[in-house]
This record gives C-alpha cells, sequence and structure tokens, in this order.
C-alpha cells in the first residue's frame, strides 16, 4: 500500500487548546512531590528499567557499542536486584553489533531511522534506511516527522510519512520523534502528537537529542494528554518517550509522578514509557548505592562507557 | 520486562502499584504554648471573664491548645488600648517610621514561615503544601506591599488629603486564618489607624502566634490588639462606640447582622461575605489546564474559600470530555494527614461546617443531581469530606443557590454565551468567576458582563497584594487589596 492511499483520520479543527501557562502550574505541582525512603528506591528501579541507554555519536565505535550493551546488561553489578535498562538506542549502522551483544537479554534494540536527526531526505531514502535497520535487527524504530512540512501546515505530508514508515516496519515497534524544540508551541506539540498517533506511531517522543530544548516536563504532560485523549476514543495506548535533558534521577522522579497522576497504572512500564537517556543511568546508580549505604560515591565508582 | 495490566474496561487506574511514602512536616520546630491569653495594649492580658475555650485539630480531634474567652470588659480594655495607642504613638509618627515596622513584621514573618505553616495546618486542617507555598508567603506579600505605602499616601491619592479614621475593629474568619489577619493588619497600619483584631473561634493560633511577632517587632504598645472569643466578642467589637471602622470576613448572614449594628452610627464600614462563583468553559478552552482550574476552584483548601468556583458551566459540545477529564483527576487527588506534604485535600475544619456540608451533599442527592466522588480511604479520626460532584445540577438546585463552603461543585452545561451570562448572573453573590476559552476577546466579552467583583481568565483563585478584591451583592462591598484596600481605612 503506498502512503497517498493512506486516509488522514487526523482532524486538527477537533485538537484541544493548550495554556501554556496552565501547562507549567500543573509541572510545578508534580515537582513538588515528595519522594522518600521505600518510595524513591522503588521509583529508582523503575526508572532505571524505563531507560533506552543511547549512544547517538558521529565516532560511535563497535567497541563503545559493545560496552554499552553489556552495561545495559549489567548496571552495576556491585548492587544486587537492580534491573536491567530497557533497550539500547543506536544508528542503523549498529544495530547488527548491538543485537549480537545483547543477545540472550530481554533488552531491545531500537535504531534512529528517517535520515535522524533532520530527518531532510526524500522518503524513499527514509522508507530505505528504515527496512535496513529492520533487517539488521532493529526491535524499534525511531523515526523523525519532516518538521519543515509540519510547521507550514502540511499535516496530510507528515501524516502520510509516518505511515508509509509504519509499514515499512513491519513487526518493529514505531517510535515517532515530535522533536518538540523545533515545534515553536505546546499546541504545535498536541497537533504533532495527534497525528502521529492517528497516523500508526506506536510511541510518541519528544526529541532527538540534538535540538535544543530537547525533553520537558512542559512538553512531556501535553503528550502524555494527548496519549489520554486518544486512549478514550480509541481504546489504544501509545507509549511516551521523553528524550535528551533528562540527566538527573530526581529529573526522573518527576516525570514518574507526572505519568502516575496523568495516566496511572497502566502506563507505569517500560512496554509504555521510556527514558531516551544515557548519563541519567549511572546517577540512578549512584543514588540507589546511597539509599543502601547511606554514602554518595563518586563518579569514578560507577562505569562508563 | 514489566507486567502489562491493561485495564479491562476502558478507564484509567490511579490506585497505582507505586505509592508516595509519607512525608510528614516535622512538628519538632513549632513553639507552642499551652494557654494563650489576650493581646492587649502589648502585654498578655488574662481574660475578664476567666473563661477558656480549647483548639483542636481537625485532623485528630486532639486538644492543642486553651484559648482565653474575650468579654465585653476585655474588648472595652482592647479598643481603649488601641485608642490610647492611636493618639500617643502611631498618629504623630512619621509615616516612614511607620513604615518600617510593617516592614520588620514582613521579614520576620517570611523568617517564621515555617513554623507558621505547620500551625496554620495543624489548627484549621489546611494542607501544609497549601500553608506552605500560599497562605504564608502571601500574608508576607501583604505585609511588604503595605509597608511600601506607609510613606507615599498623598502619591497614592494626589490632591487629597487622606488621614487615617483612628480604632480599626476586625473580624476574621477561620479559612485563611493568618492570611485574612495580613490583609486586615497591613493596610489598617499602613494606612496609621490602630487596631483590635478577633480571628475565629477555631483557628485562633496564627493570629496570637502573630501577636508574639508583633511584641518581638516592639510595636508600640496597643497598636495591635489581638482579642479571642466568639461570635459573641465580635458583636461587642462591633457595638462598641469608640471603634471608628469595622472590617469583617465571613458569611453573610454575619455581615447583615453587621450592618444592621452600625447603621446610624459614625462607623465605616467593609464586608467581603459569601461567594457562589460561576466557573465558565467554553467548547475552545484548553480543556486539560480547565480541569486544573475547576479542581483548583472547588478543592482549593477543602472549598472553604468564599471566592470558590463551585457552580461549573460547561458548554455542551466539552461536556462529555470534561467530566470525564475531572473524574480523572478527582481520582489522583491525596486526601488526608494535612501536614504531608503531598496531601492535596485536607481535614474539614470544624465538625459544625463537616456537618453543614455533610446536608448539602445529603441535599444535592434528594434534589436529584448525580452525585460523583473520588474513591480515596479517609483517615478514621477527623473531619473529612470526600472531593464531591453533582452532575446534572439546576438553577433552582439549593446546592447551586446557597454557598455550602466545603468540596462540593455543582455541575450544569449551556448552549449560549448569552444563557450563562445570564445564569452566571442569576444568584444573590456576586464574588468572583472564571472564565476559560482559548479566545482572548471572548474573556474580556463575557467578563465585561458578569456582575463579579474578581474574574480569572484561563485561570483561578490567583492572589496578588496589589490586586483589588470584593464583591457584588451579597458577597459585600469594600474592596481590601492594592490602593482599594488603602482607600477603605482613610478619610479625606
Amino acid at each position: 500500500m503506498s502512503a497517498s492511499k493512506m486516509i488522514s483520520t487526523f482532524n486538527p479543527r477537533h485538537v484541544v487548546t493548550i495554556d501554556q501557562v496552565g501547562v507549567e502550574e500543573r509541572v510545578a505541582k508534580f515537582k513538588t512531590r515528595s519522594i522518600k525512603k521505600e518510595s524513591k528506591v522503588a521509583a529508582l528501579k523503575l526508572a532505571l528499567n524505563m531507560i533506552d541507554l543511547t549512544t547517538l555519536e558521529g565516532k560511535d565505535t563497535e567497541g563503545k557499542v559493545r560496552q554499552l550493551c553489556f552495561k545495559a546488561m549489567h548496571p552495576h553489578d556491585a548492587l544486587p536486584g537492580i534491573p536491567t535498562v530497557a533497550a539500547i538506542c543506536v544508528y542503523p549502522s549498529m544495530v547488527r553489533v548491538a543485537k549480537k551483544a545483547l543477545e540472550g537479554s530481554k533488552i531491545q534494540v531500537a535504531s534512529v531511522s528517517t535520515a535522524f536527526p533532520s530527518g531532510q531526505a526524500p522518503l524513499q531514502v527514509k522508507l530505505d534506511d528504515t527496512r535496513f535497520a529492520v533487517d539488521e535487527g532493529a526491535d524499534e524504530i525511531d523515526m523523525v516527522i519532516s518538521r519543515g512540512e509540519f510547521l507550514k501546515g502540511n499535516y496530510n505530508f507528515v501524516f502520510d510519512e509516518i505511515a508509509a514508515i509504519k509499514e515499512a516496519c513491519g513487526k518493529a515497534h514505531l517510535k515517532v520523534i515530535l522533536e518538540t524544540g523545533e515545534l515553536c508551541t505546546l499546541d504545535n506539540v498536541r497537533i504533532a502528537s495527534e497525528i502521529a498517533m492517528h497516523a500508526g506511531g506506536d510511541f510518541i517522543k519528544t526529541s532527538t537529542g540534538k535540538v535544543q530544548p530537547a525533553a520537558t516536563m512542559e512538553v512531556t504532560l501535553v503528550m502524555l494528554e494527548a496519549i489520554r485523549d486518544f486512549y478514550y476514543a480509541t481504546g489504544k495506548m501509545i507509549g511516551m518517550k521523553p528524550a535528551g535533558g533528562i540527566r538527573e534521577s530526581k529529573q526522573a522522579l518527576h516525570y514518574l509522578v507526572m505519568l502516575r497522576e496523568t495516566l496511572g497504572q497502566a502506563w507505569m512500564s517500560n512496554e509504555w514509557f521510556r527514558f531516551g537517556a544515557s548519563v541519567l543511568a549511572n546517577d540512578i546508580l549512584m543514588q540507589l548505592v546511597k539509599e543502601q549505604t547511606g554514602i554518595y560515591q563518586s563518579h569514578d565508582y560507577f562505569s562508563i562507557d | 520486562m514489566a507486567k502489562d495490566k491493561k485495564p479491562a474496561a476502558i478507564g484509567l487506574q490511579f490506585d497505582t502499584d507505586w505509592q508516595y511514602a509519607p512525608s510528614p512536616e516535622s512538628r519538632d520546630h513549632i513553639q507552642l504554648k499551652e494557654q494563650y491569653e489576650l493581646f492587649i495594649g502589648g502585654q498578655w492580658v488574662k481574660p475578664e471573664s476567666g473563661k477558656y475555650f480549647d483548639t483542636i485539630n481537625p485532623a485528630t480531634e486532639e486538644k492543642i491548645a486553651r484559648i482565653a474567652e474575650a468579654s465585653k470588659a476585655d474588648v472595652d480594655k482592647a479598643v481603649r488600648a488601641a485608642r490610647n495607642a492611636y493618639d500617643k504613638y502611631w498618629k504623630n509618627m512619621s509615616p516612614k517610621d511607620r513604615g518600617k515596622y510593617i516592614f520588620r513584621i514582613a521579614r520576620m514573618l517570611q523568617e517564621k514561615a515555617r513554623e507558621f505553616a505547620v500551625i496554620e495546618t495543624m489548627d484549621g486542617g489546611k494542607p501544609i503544601r497549601e500553608s506552605r507555598d500560599v497562605d504564608v508567603p502571601l500574608a508576607a506579600n501583604h505585609f511588604f506591599y503595605y509597608a511600601g505605602w506607609a510613606d507615599k499616601l498623598e502619591y497614592a491619592f494626589p490632591n487629597r488629603r487622606p488621614e487615617p479614621l483612628g480604632v480599626a475593629g476586625q473580624i476574621i474568619p477561620w479559612n485563611f486564618p493568618l492570611l485574612m489577619a495580613a490583609w486586615k493588619l497591613a493596610p489598617a497600619l499602613a494606612t496609621g489607624n490602630c487596631v483590635v483584631l478577633k480571628p475565629a473561634e477555631t483557628t485562633s493560633l496564627t493570629a496570637l502566634k502573630l501577636a508574639e511577632l508583633i511584641q518581638e517587632a516592639d510595636l508600640p504598645p496597643g497598636v495591635v490588639n489581638i482579642i479571642t472569643g466568639f461570635g459573641a466578642t465580635g458583636a461587642e467589637l462591633v457595638n462598641h462606640p469608640d471603634v471608628d471602622k469595622i472590617a469583617f470576613t465571613g458569611s453573610t448572614d454575619v455581615g447583615k447582622i453587621i450592618q444592621r449594628a452600625i447603621a446610624g452610627t459614625h462607623k465605616k464600614v467593609t464586608l467581603e461575605l459569601g461567594g457562589k462563583a460561576a466557573n465558565i468553559i467554553f467548547e475552545d478552552a484548553p480543556l486539560d489546564q480547565a480541569v486544573e482550574g475547576i479542581v483548583n476552584g472547588i478543592y482549593f483548601n477543602q472549598g472553604h474559600v468564599c471566592c470558590a468556583g463551585s457552580r461549573l458551566f460547561v458548554q455542551e459540545g466539552v461536556y462529555d470530555t470534561v467530566v470525564r477529564k475531572l473524574k480523572d483527576r478527582m481520582e489522583t487527588l491525596i486526601v488526608g494527614d494535612p501536614l504531608d506534604k503531598n496531601t492535596d485535600v485536607g481535614a474539614i475544619n470544624s465538625a459544625s461546617q463537616l456537618k453543614t456540608i455533610q446536608e448539602y451533599i445529603r441535599i444535592g442527592q434528594v434534589e436529584g443531581a448525580e452525585m460523583f466522588q473520588n474513591a480515596c480511604a479517609l483517615p478514621k479520626k477527623g473531619y473529612w469530606c470526600r472531593p464531591t460532584l453533582f452532575l446534572g445540577a439546576s438553577q433552582s438546585h439549593r446546592i447551586v443557590q446557597e454557598e455550602i463552603f466545603g468540596p462540593v461543585l455543582a455541575v450544569q452545561t449551556f448552549r449560549t454565551v448569552d444563557e450563562v451570562i445570564e445564569k452566571a448572573n442569576n444568584t444573590n453573590y456576586g464574588l468572583s468567576a472564571g472564565v476559560w476559552t482559548d479566545k482572548g476577546s471572548k474573556i474580556f466579552q463575557v467578563s465585561s458582563k458578569l456582575r463579579a467583583g474578581v474574574i480569572w481568565g484561563n485561570t483561578y483563585n490567583k492572589f496578588d497584594p496589589a490586586s483589588p478584591f470584593g464583591g457584588y451583592k451579597e458577597s459585600g462591598f469594600g474592596r481590601e487589596g492594592g490602593l482599594h484596600g488603602l482607600g477603605a481605612y482613610l478619610r479625606f
């Protein structure tokens, strides 16, 4: 089926409006939740288990990817009873390496595609990019939307492109990166979320990590609310992945509070929520060690991969 | 990988595996006496009556302290102390020096903010999150704001020669005990008046702590007198012949009694009374933020708010969506120990107020409105009421017409702008209102036709010392806050 034959089920006139000041106030309230003791430990473990451990550099090597995969499976063996991360996120050229390194584990391999991070390529190139990653063994595809076309108001183009990539994904899960740092307004974030969900995305994701600002709680809240409304309208659950800029455990806890109070129990696992992050993992480990021993250890006690 | 717990039917489940552990604010740092006397003429004075009453924690029903009950003789003593201080110190003090004292009160209140917040929560039942983030900082801000005006009154009222009134009798309610004390004291002192203040009998403690602070701030004796007691004490204050001004915040019934009592006297008066505010949600509103505004409007401070958005009007097209979102949001409200930092809705202020609210909830059901309450567990001891919603309410329902002063929201729908304006204004109150729409022009169009003193656009329950506050109709008259608040304590 070609992209042009997909019928857009998305109508921008039916999209709820967003008041930025109100969103900021709600976010501030999430941040005042006090998370202590056993509640904190449980949340830290959950957050670790939701991480898509990421390396997306031009200078990535196979060796670095292998090291990252080992870290994913063994975040900190000195501390018993901690979970693995959810997935490794790499460029398509590294998918095969990661897949092999993770053999026997339950950790997923996610690959960015569609001319990540800019998405400035023809559809055919994006389709080939996606099929290559899937053929190499990627379990999940993180695509970028065409922000230029979106900002022009060419929503059908964006919709059709996502639908076509979804088709190319086959069994792989599709995460749709909105690159909210380039969408200018929260209203646009809401519209882009609706398009991505209606066009077949399994997850919606904030950012590539290559544009500032990357994930913010405000943007994530708007997307979680879009997921909630989509769920009520269709019965279909969509996953959420804030990515970029979440570096500290405390931030991760704030995101989990927001997730809990916006979507509730059903979304509180890595099947439905992911953190796209790299340094966050070590900060969580440091906090977990501190909760157990009462002492903050220096960075040198945690492996950097 | 974590297990999938997809709910069977469409619906969200907020009773999650991951729970917030209890996070109570510490009480170690607060200092409370077992017994409080009357603060008259800069001294702690035993009541002539010899009578005391208990103040209790509404979340635990435990006694916190014994409070003196002021009789007619005590009221007289306090008014004389105020008059004496007015003639001897305050009237002749340079406005700049008066301002310095008020600034000092503001700064000391900030320094002791934590202690005040904890005591406010213990005595009144409101969540520590609110007393810490709203009540106490706003109270300090009011002192700061009016301190700044003290030596600039000629600029506030150019060419009008403002002069103080003399002695102000001030009676405040139990819903925002410290904040209302600040609203009353700050403008009165800045304009050069001396004060006799009576807090509500269920929530005297922060006013008495404020008296300690004022003593520590070394205000001339008698400039501020704080006397405690019940309605009878307030009546003695209202009827005292040497009081020049009555400022009252409280129920409309008592406001009417005061109005009658002072008729024919020289006393000036401002009354800030009840409300039954309309919160209006248009189809193009930012719905998720509007739902926050609805929740903040009616469940803030357990609905013990005179400007609470207790009547919700939702435009037909988004009614189902708004109700669905509102119910989900209500399920995430945490009701319980007010001292817990995660508590959203605390204890009802008193047993008698709880009884009133429960009676209205019964009436709402009898009248045929469809009730919804959140499913949270409530503590065994103390006075509690679940956040409550009545769908399908109508203008002739008592739950729509009468002020409940609790966490009870009556919901109606509307089709046209004219219809909602007519319904919103069809009440004997007129204190506040909320308008939610994506269109700025509509906010102005609608709010210019609403008869209410304060109208919030795309937000609710926002307060600032610089902004005047007060009502239309049975919500009272006179304005507090801003320049208007100064004018109420001056003659020209």
